[in-house]
């Protein structure tokens, strides 16, 4: 692409907002949502994005005010600007959130996930996965003679790229929490 | 801090917020509630004939007070009977709170008798609701519930409450210390987004106001202003079928209804203008038609309290979030600051177009000497009916969309109708609900005779608390609306669209106890709506019409304001392949 083809949809960390409301373009937003901690709210969150047709490519929550009962939900979801747009005033309008984030378009931010990976192999290939955890600092939390499991935290990619090395090696489970999210900065919700 | 069992509670806390009326049927898991209503005076309780009656009539209630409903099931099929009445109160932004009976604490999750999982069922259908596990937070929520049904966007809202919870003692909570606070929705709208919009409306050369249900949830108030805006401005007016009543139909800009049945002046209007300013409707896809072609050469002002409303179906490009009424009041403010100004030299030709549009007179349809066409029905219920303090309700169908037609509404909550769900069966209970709120007004039902049976055990309702309810039916013993796209878009396959094996609804109003007329000449008509207008009680009026009538205009689905059917003539291949597939 020549540098004149900026492609609206595209420009999240840009100084010009390019995305045009209209882009037909998909995007990967990842949400902090705060809500209160009554029963039924992660029902409640799950049905909205089901009801009306969103996707959900990862979700995490759990309590993070244990005085307050406050829950955080991190979603990392995909969609159109208009679709993310309808989101956030979907959320914002629930009557246990208290507040609505948009981590990718509010700044600068971190995302961690972590996951427990079992790989199973010997020789060589059980050598070749130590050496490759090793790489990706990922830990051994358990091994037996003919097994690993590993804890590897790092963004979805990192995750994902450690996995798939691991596919060939032997990997016969993963378990992942799902995305956590900050923004950057001293800044807080 | 007083004590009392929870079933007090319910009681006090109702009583509280100033409830006059529920509507609602005993059963297992509210006997202790129901005892507490039998102990008290002050509420009255309606006992209907089906829990979908009591939210239905909890609608008209509210729709027709601008105050909340209220209704009172039981668990497990008294809560499911529920469902259909929030979800369309849910669609309709209508103020009810359900309370439902629930098997005790311990049992739930056990498959009791009478148990079903109550707020996982009624989650997507409700604003919001609440399961309430202790009577120590009993009157608290219910306080919360009657604060979200009427905050912001109004909507249903149901609180489950187990037996064991109605039996247990714990302190009350008045009104004034519940905890509401985190729920306030914004209903001051942004000055200068409001002051972009009045810029717009200085220069714009073909503006149109288009007004939804939310003028009328706005209170009397915000309808008052808009007829006030609309009279300084001089603007033309059109209306969803939810926001009629807000300017009088009598008013000198009123276009009509716009939509998928409105007049034809009212949608070339919205296709045409140059500045649409939307105020408290939500772009439903009965108004908008085809999305892409929907008026293309307009700059859109949006006027919402709820933030998801905007941009969800169509870009505005002035957004304005916040409760009808403020934002009017400001907007009326600065434009009068501004010195009052609008294109005096380009509205001129504007309503000479609209005037072009309106010779098309949209709404004639051939007479008949020996049958009766529906639309003459309701012309003449108009006449004879418009001077009456009358509240109309419908049930959903062709005879709906005429009645939003041919009958004219002078203020608001005079006019209950299922929109946005199109609830057949809506109609007699909403009827019911809104005559025990006005008990000395007209209330009219204008239904249609298959719409009608799915709710006509309400008519033991009516008889039992005296409700002189008319049920004006027009009987064209089909399924109008379906016969009229089954011949539009199935060639004519009549597929399942009759009402076989009607009852005799003379016969029918007698074994009620009521007042039966049967009318099927057009000579007859004026004399039999008058025996009906001067029966002190219910009537059930059996209308027989012309059967194979079609509701004109159209624009059938799929297509856009400008491609708009205005008779038989032209209904051949009316719905395309895209559009085929659209409700």
């Amino acid at each position: 692409m020549s540098p004149l083809q900026i492609q609206q949809g595209t420009s999240k960390h840009s100084a010009y907002d390019l995305r045009s409301h209209l882009s037909e373009t998909l995007e990967r937003h990842t949400l902090a949502v705060v809500v209160d901690n009554e029963a039924g709210v992660l029902a409640r969150t799950i049905g909205l994005f089901s009801g009306r047709g969103y996707n959900i490519e990862s979700l995490t929550v759990a309590e993070i005010d244990h005085e307050g009962h406050r829950s955080r939900i991190t979603i990392v979801t995909t969609g159109t600007p208009q679709v993310i747009e309808q989101i956030k005033a979907q959320l914002e309008r629930m009557v246990p959130v208290h507040e609505v984030h948009d981590l990718t378009v509010e700044g600068p931010s971190v995302e961690r996930e972590l996951a427990l990976i079992k790989v199973c192999a010997s020789g060589e290939k059980r050598v070749e996965a130590l050496r490759l955890a090793d790489i990706f600092r990922a830990k051994v939390v358990d091994t037996s003679l003919s097994s690993f499991v590993f804890e590897i935290t790092g963004t979805p990619e990192k995750v994902d790229a450690f996995a798939d090395l691991m596919r060939p090696l032997g990997l016969t489970e993963v378990a992942r929490t799902g995305v956590a999210a900050l923004s950057r900065g001293p800044a807080a919700l | 801090m007083t004590q009392m069992s929870g079933a007090k509670m319910v009681v006090q806390a109702l009583k509280d917020q100033g409830v006059e009326v529920v509507f609602g049927y005993p059963g297992g898991a509210v006997l202790p509630i129901y005892d507490e209503i039998f102990q008290q005076e002050e509420i009255q309780h309606i006992l209907v004939r089906h829990e979908q009656g009591a939210v239905h009539a909890a609608e008209g209630y509210a729709r027709s007070t601008g105050k909340p409903g209220v209704a009172l099931v039981t668990s497990g099929p008294g809560a499911t009977n529920a469902v259909t009445g929030l979800t369309d109160a849910l669609m309709d932004s209508i103020p009810i709170i359900v309370l439902s009976g629930q098997v005790p604490t311990f049992m739930i999750g056990n498959d009791a008798f009478q148990e079903a999982d109550t707020v996982g069922i009624t989650r997507p259908c409700t604003k919001h609701n609440w399961l309430v596990k202790d009577t120590q937070d009993l009157s608290n929520v219910i306080h919360q519930a009657f604060h979200v049904a009427t905050s912001g966007r109004p909507g249903p809202v149901l609180v489950d409450i187990p037996k064991d919870v109605q039996f247990a003692t714990a302190d009350y909570t008045p009104k004034t210390r519940a905890r509401t606070q985190h729920y306030q929705p914004r209903v001051k709208g942004d000055i200068d987004q409001i002051t972009r919009m009045v810029e717009l409306m200085e220069t714009a050369e073909r503006p149109i106001f288009y007004t939804g249900g939310g003028v009328i949830n706005s209170g009397t108030a915000a309808s008052q202003l808009l007829r006030e805006f609309v009279s300084a401005t001089g603007f033309p007016i059109t209306s969803t079928l939810m926001g009629l009543g807000a300017y009088p139909a009598s008013g000198e800009n009123w276009l009509g209804m716009l939509g998928m049945h409105g007049l034809y002046e009212a949608n070339l209007a919205m296709h045409g203008c140059d500045l649409m300013i939307n105020i408290g409707a939500r772009f439903d896809d009965r108004i908008t038609g085809r999305v892409q072609d929907f008026s293309p050469n307009s700059a859109k002002v949006h006027i919402d309290i709820d933030p998801s409303s905007i941009n969800k179906v169509i870009h505005a490009d002035v957004p304005i979030i916040g409760d009808v009424g403020h934002v009017l009041e400001d907007a009326l403010k600065i434009w009068k600051a501004r010195g009052r100004k609008t294109n005096t030299g380009a509205l001129p030709k504007w309503w000479a177009q609209i005037q072009e549009w309106r010779n098309i007179r949209c709404l004639d349809y051939k007479n008949s000497e020996t049958v009766i066409k529906p639309q003459y029905a309701l012309q003449r219920l108009e006449a004879l009916t418009k001077d009456h303090d009358r509240y109309i309700c419908t049930e959903v169908g062709q005879h709906q969309m005429w009645a939003a037609q041919y009958l004219g509404f002078e203020s608001p909550n005079r006019w209950m109708t299922s929109g946005g769900l199109g609830t057949m069966g809506y109609g007699i209970p909403a009827s019911i609900g809104t005559q025990v709120a006005h008990p000395d007004a007209l209330v009219i039902n204008v239904a249609g005779e298959a719409s009608w049976l799915m709710n006509m055990q309400e008519m033991g309702t009516a008889m039992q608390f005296n409700l002189p309810v008319k049920q004006f039916i027009l009987n064209n013993e089909r399924l109008g609306m379906v016969r009229q796209w089954q011949q539009l878009l199935h060639g004519e396959r009549y597929s399942q669209s009759w009402s076989e094996a009607l009852p005799d609804f003379v016969k029918l109003a007698e074994a009620f106890g009521a007042k039966g007329i049967l009318c099927s000449d057009p000579a007859d008509l004026d004399d039999a709506i008058m025996e009906m207008l001067n029966y002190d009680g219910p009537v059930i009026f059996d209308c027989l019409v012309e059967k194979h009538e079609n509701c004109f205009p159209m624009i059938p689905s799929g297509k856009a304001h400008n491609e708009m059917l205005l008779g038989d003539a032209t209904v051949d291949g009316a719905i395309g392949v895209s559009g085929a597939v659209l409700v």
